[in-house]
């Protein structure tokens, strides 16, 4: 197996004894096809058991794992370390206050995604006894590849324009209600509207396309921002 | 610590804690209903399934055949009464979600669309795209957000049931950002805790995947089913463990030895299907609990390919074509690009068999009811007997929804007329998980690393309770397991800080993790027949004279579980002898 | 509780230089000053053509001074900028379906710069340049 020493340069903070960040420099011998996730992972095994971080999936669906590396918002499990020479630099995602290390507050991400109502409001009701709503492959791919977002939040991390504009609702929350708005057994549009095209939903958005951007480039080969 | 009163607390936002939580929220929208995580709902594992869900809806499919494919894919360890039970509400759950927007595929005049799967003798798994499980799982997270009366508890890591008057009246939980202890008093408990596929180090299961929830259960008092059977998937990325969907197979792939022969036809699987035209229940579609082990032996006789990640064979899907692979696979290209550097389009794979799925877990019945009064289980930490000794793929998704409603259900019917609850008693408990976790913290002869328990624990339940098991090998097993569960009590916390502590985290879910791998691997030792999943060397055939029973495993503290049993229920298929020599003569 | 959560603010006045792709996004959006600076331009003209021919002549020997053309000059590099950034862009702010498929990007980006060529021929056509 190719190996190879990695640096990593992680940042730090400890509610409990920090009062700011700080970087916190790690080496580590890694197989050379792994993520970042893995050298992490093997940090908090063999090196330093209080490093935090989320993980689960490790094959970018879960969604947890987001984090800058190297500036640029990524899936840490999903980020090759054969891209990287040098020291990595690994932050946790930007625009949201941080826990503790790596571990960010989604709390407004998921306030965020509530108030779009994600969720079929029926054109017309019917009974499960009745079978299915019919939908065409052509009605299906109107919205699908709007339904793939894995709220990683990368999207929230790149954007200007929330960083600046708190309120701004966010690429990933705008997608979701025009996922709805989409579908064809849908009637919701209005409803969703109402917070969608006030002064904090679409018209805020600026077409920076940092968000997709971001994603597209590295990360989440599963999410809609990857087309 | 601060006291939360509900009237349903749900441990688990996965396919199965969410459906539950809906299901109460709209049978009765004036129930509070704590749903409690240790990750935000759509980080469960759910999420990464990929196959699809099976649910009779075709005029060419029929429940009995449904029926006699789960009963004898689970080798006759299925209770036949939760088997009826489930193929019928099957459909209707997979069209509830339809109605709640989940994106199925569709056919050309807009009927739902199924494919092929593994075991299954007719097309019935509903799929979206390649992402099955994660639209179901996302799907059902947000038609959660529209009832106010589901109350969620996200990144709150759930320790201890409480129990008093014989009854499960609440848990405790940690909120994980604080480090503070909750106490949940709710009228009745629903684990949807998720599998434990952990315990082993080459697993598709993510990290949260720990067995909590079995563990929570079993310390109560609850016992754990048939925890020896653990499907291993047969198609794993020999390095990460990554899931190679089974359709790579289902699409005509094929598994080939260093030798290049299509070795599933030497182990009753043959004979041999034209290349690229996959058969239904035959060869690379065969069941995978047999196409697993056929590995096993390949290995044995020292035919497969040795790689830089280990021993492996080789999946072979070249003749399909570039064209077809992005058409239909272009996820499995990307993973074995990006993960393993290999272009399938150019070359095999080199896999192996991963740990994927447990059939065993916390003793229900068909009402998804524990034997403790208030404490319910659904989804993959539950035993409820619908897959027996081999889960069928594409039939637990489906076990989410339709046990999930069916435990929320009962929940109701139990909190109808329910005594107070004794506040003093519940405080009493929860108390203990104080000083539990006080211990922790407070540990100071620690002389064991974390990691270095958790990778002995790993590694002996692969060497010792992997595909194929023997009489030495499981004792040698049972002894270091119960060795490791003592020497869990000197491991070092090496973290004392209160936010997000993970090292916190992982010494509880190892601590799960031990217990569930106990039950595994005594009720392995005492199993002395091969039956699905659970294959001996040195009992080779299957006895249902003595074995037609399920293994029951009850905490003993620190010692070996107590092993019963309980009879299987059949009621209309007699064992009988599974077959995957396909349809021609 | 030991919960304190550490804000990291944005710098409101330098974050563009964070990332190259927002000093991309910033450089194409100062490109609409131009554009801006040269619609003021065509107003002028306008009322100068309104004031009599002898006001439109100053005007137009104004235009051909060596500060006006470099001006101009400018204002059609950044016209040029702003028009092939926003047509890239299309295929994702449009993205158009025709049955199951959707219509490749370079397609709708394409078909934009093909009007766009259409159109600059007809309007050069009626100014008589051919
Ligand atoms: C890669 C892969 C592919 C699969 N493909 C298919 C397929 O195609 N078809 C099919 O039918 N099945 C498939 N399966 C199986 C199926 O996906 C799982 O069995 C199922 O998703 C389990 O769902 P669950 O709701 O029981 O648990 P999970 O989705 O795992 O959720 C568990 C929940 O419990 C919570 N939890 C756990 N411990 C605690 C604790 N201590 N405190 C608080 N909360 C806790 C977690 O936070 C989580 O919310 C697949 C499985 C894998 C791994
Ligand atoms: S839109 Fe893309 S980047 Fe944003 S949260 Fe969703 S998957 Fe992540
Ligand atoms: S670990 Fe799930 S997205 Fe990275």
């Amino acid at each position: 197996m190719k190996e190879r020493l990695v640096q990593l340069e992680v940042l730090r903070y400890n509610p409990d004894t920090d009062t700011e960040a700080r970087f916190q420099r790690y080496e580590v011998t890694c197989a050379e096809e792994w993520v970042v996730l893995d050298a992490l992972n093997k940090v908090k095994a063999d090196i330093d058991p209080t490093l935090n971080y989320r993980w689960s999936c490790h094959m970018a669906v879960c969604g947890s794992c987001g984090m800058m590396i190297n500036g640029e918002p990524k899936l840490s499990c999903h980020t090759f370390l054969r891209d990287y020479e040098g020291v990595i630099r690994v932050e946790p995602l930007v625009h949201f206050p941080v826990e503790r290390d790596l571990v960010t507050a989604p709390d407004d991400f998921m306030e965020k995604l509530k108030r779009v109502k994600p969720y079929i409001i029926p054109k017309e009701k019917k009974p499960i006894s009745e079978g299915e709503y019919k939908q065409t492959p052509a009605q299906l791919m109107k919205f699908r590849q709007y339904s793939m977002c894995i709220n990683c939040m990368l999207c929230y991390a790149a954007c200007p324009e929330y960083g600046l504009t708190p309120h701004f609702i966010g690429p990933a929350a705008l997608t979701l209600a025009h996922r709805y708005n989409q579908d064809s057994r849908d009637g919701g549009r209005k409803e969703r509207q109402e917070v969608v095209a006030t002064h904090e939903g679409v018209w805020e958005c600026t077409f920076v396309g940092a968000c997709s951007e971001s994603a597209r480039r590295t990360s989440t080969p599963r999410a809609p921002c990857s087309r | 610590m601060e006291t939360i009163s509900t009237d349903v607390a749900i441990i688990g936002a996965g396919g199965a804690g969410l459906r539950a939580a809906i299901a109460l929220a709209e049978t009765d929208p004036k129930l509070r209903i704590a749903l409690i995580s240790k990750v935000y709902p759509m980080r469960s594992h759910t999420c990464s399934a990929e196959g699809g869900a099976a649910g009779v809806i075709k005029p060419d499919d029929s429940f009995d055949l449904h029926f006699d494919d789960t009963a004898g894919g689970g080798d006759w360890l299925s209770d036949q009464d939760c088997v009826e039970y489930f193929i019928h509400e099957a459909p209707k759950e997979l069209l509830q979600l339809e109605h709640w927007g989940c994106p199925w595929n569709r056919e050309a005049d807009g009927s739902v669309a199924v494919r092929p799967f593994g075991g299954m003798k007719k097309k019935r798994t509903w799929f979206a795209a390649d992402k099955s499980g994660f639209h179901i799982l996302h799907t059902l997270f947000q038609t959660s957000l529209q009832f106010p009366s589901i109350t969620r508890y996200d990144e709150f890591f759930g320790l201890d049931l409480l129990i008093d008057e014989g009854r499960c009246q609440g848990v405790t939980a940690m909120e994980m950002r604080s480090g503070e202890l909750r106490q949940f008093h709710a009228k009745a408990v629903i684990i949807a805790g998720g599998g434990g596929g952990r315990m082993f180090p080459f697993s598709t299961n993510g990290a949260i995947k720990t067995g909590d929830g079995m563990a929570m259960a079993y310390r109560a008092g609850a016992p754990l089913k048939d925890m020896e059977f653990v499907q291993y998937h047969p198609t794993g990325l020999p390095n990460t463990g990554s899931l190679l969907t089974e359709a790579c197979r289902g699409e005509g792939g094929i598994l080939v030895n260093k030798n290049g022969r299509r070795y599933l036809q030497d182990y009753g699987m043959g004979p041999e299907t034209p290349v690229g035209k996959p058969q239904l229940k035959t060869m690379e579609l065969g069941p995978r609990d047999r196409v697993s082990q056929a590995y096993w032996h390949e290995l044995q006789k020292g035919n497969t390919v040795s790689t830089q990640w280990g021993e492996c064979v080789l999946l072979d899907m070249r003749h399909l074509g570039e064209k077809y692979i992005d058409e239909r696979l272009p996820l499995v290209r990307e993973l074995c690009a990006s993960y393993l550097q290999v272009d399938i389009v150019k070359d095999p794979v080199p896999i192996r068999p991963v740990v994927h799925y447990m059939m065993g877990g916390i003793s229900t019945n068909t009402k998804a009811a524990t034997p403790i009064p208030g404490l319910f289980a659904a989804g993959e930490c539950a035993c409820v007997s619908l897959n027996g000794a081999n889960r069928l793929g594409s039939n637990s998704l489906v076990e989410l929804l339709v046990f999930g409603r069916r435990a929320a259900l009962s929940a109701i019917e139990h909190i109808q007329g329910l005594p107070a609850a004794n506040t003093k008693a519940l405080n009493a408990r929860a108390v203990e998980t104080q000083k539990r976790i006080d211990g922790l913290y407070a540990r100071t002869n620690g002389t064991e690393s974390m990691s270095g328990v958790r990778k002995e624990m790993m590694d002996t339940m692969e060497k010792n309770a992997g595909i194929y098991r023997t009489e030495e090998g499981l004792q040698e097993g049972v002894k270091i397991i119960h060795d490791l569960r003592q020497r869990y009590d000197k491991v070092i916390l090496t973290d004392k800080s209160k936010v997000f502590n993970t090292d916190l985290f992982q010494m509880l879910e190892l601590g799960s993790m031990l217990d569930c791998a106990e039950a595994v691997t005594v009720g392995a030792l005492a199993r002395k027949e091969s039956r699905g999943a659970h294959q001996r060397l040195d009992y080779a055939e299957r006895d249902d004279n003595k074995f037609l029973r399920h293994t029951m495993a009850y905490f003993k503290g620190l010692e070996p579980p107590r092993i019963d049993y309980l009879d299987v229920v059949i009621t209309k298929s007699p064992p009988g002898v599974r077959d995957y020599s396909g349809d021609h003569k | 509780m030991s919960r304190n959560p550490l804000i990291r603010e944005v710098p409101p006045t330098s974050w563009y230089f964070r990332h190259p792709l927002y000093l991309r996004y910033m450089s194409r959006e100062i490109t609409s000053i131009f554009i801006g600076a040269y619609c003021v331009l065509l107003v002028v003209g306008l009322q100068r053509l309104a004031a009599g021919p002898a006001a439109w002549e100053g005007f137009v020997t104004a235009l051909q001074s060596p500060a006006s053309i470099v001006f101009q000059f400018l204002c059609l590099v950044a016209a040029f900028y702003h028009a092939a950034t926003w047509f890239n862009a299309t295929q994702k702010a449009m993205p158009l379906q025709i049955g199951e498929d959707f219509v490749p990007g370079n397609v709708i980006s394409g078909a934009h710069y093909a009007a766009w060529a259409v159109l600059s021929v007809v309007v050069l056509f009626f100014t008589g340049v051919f």
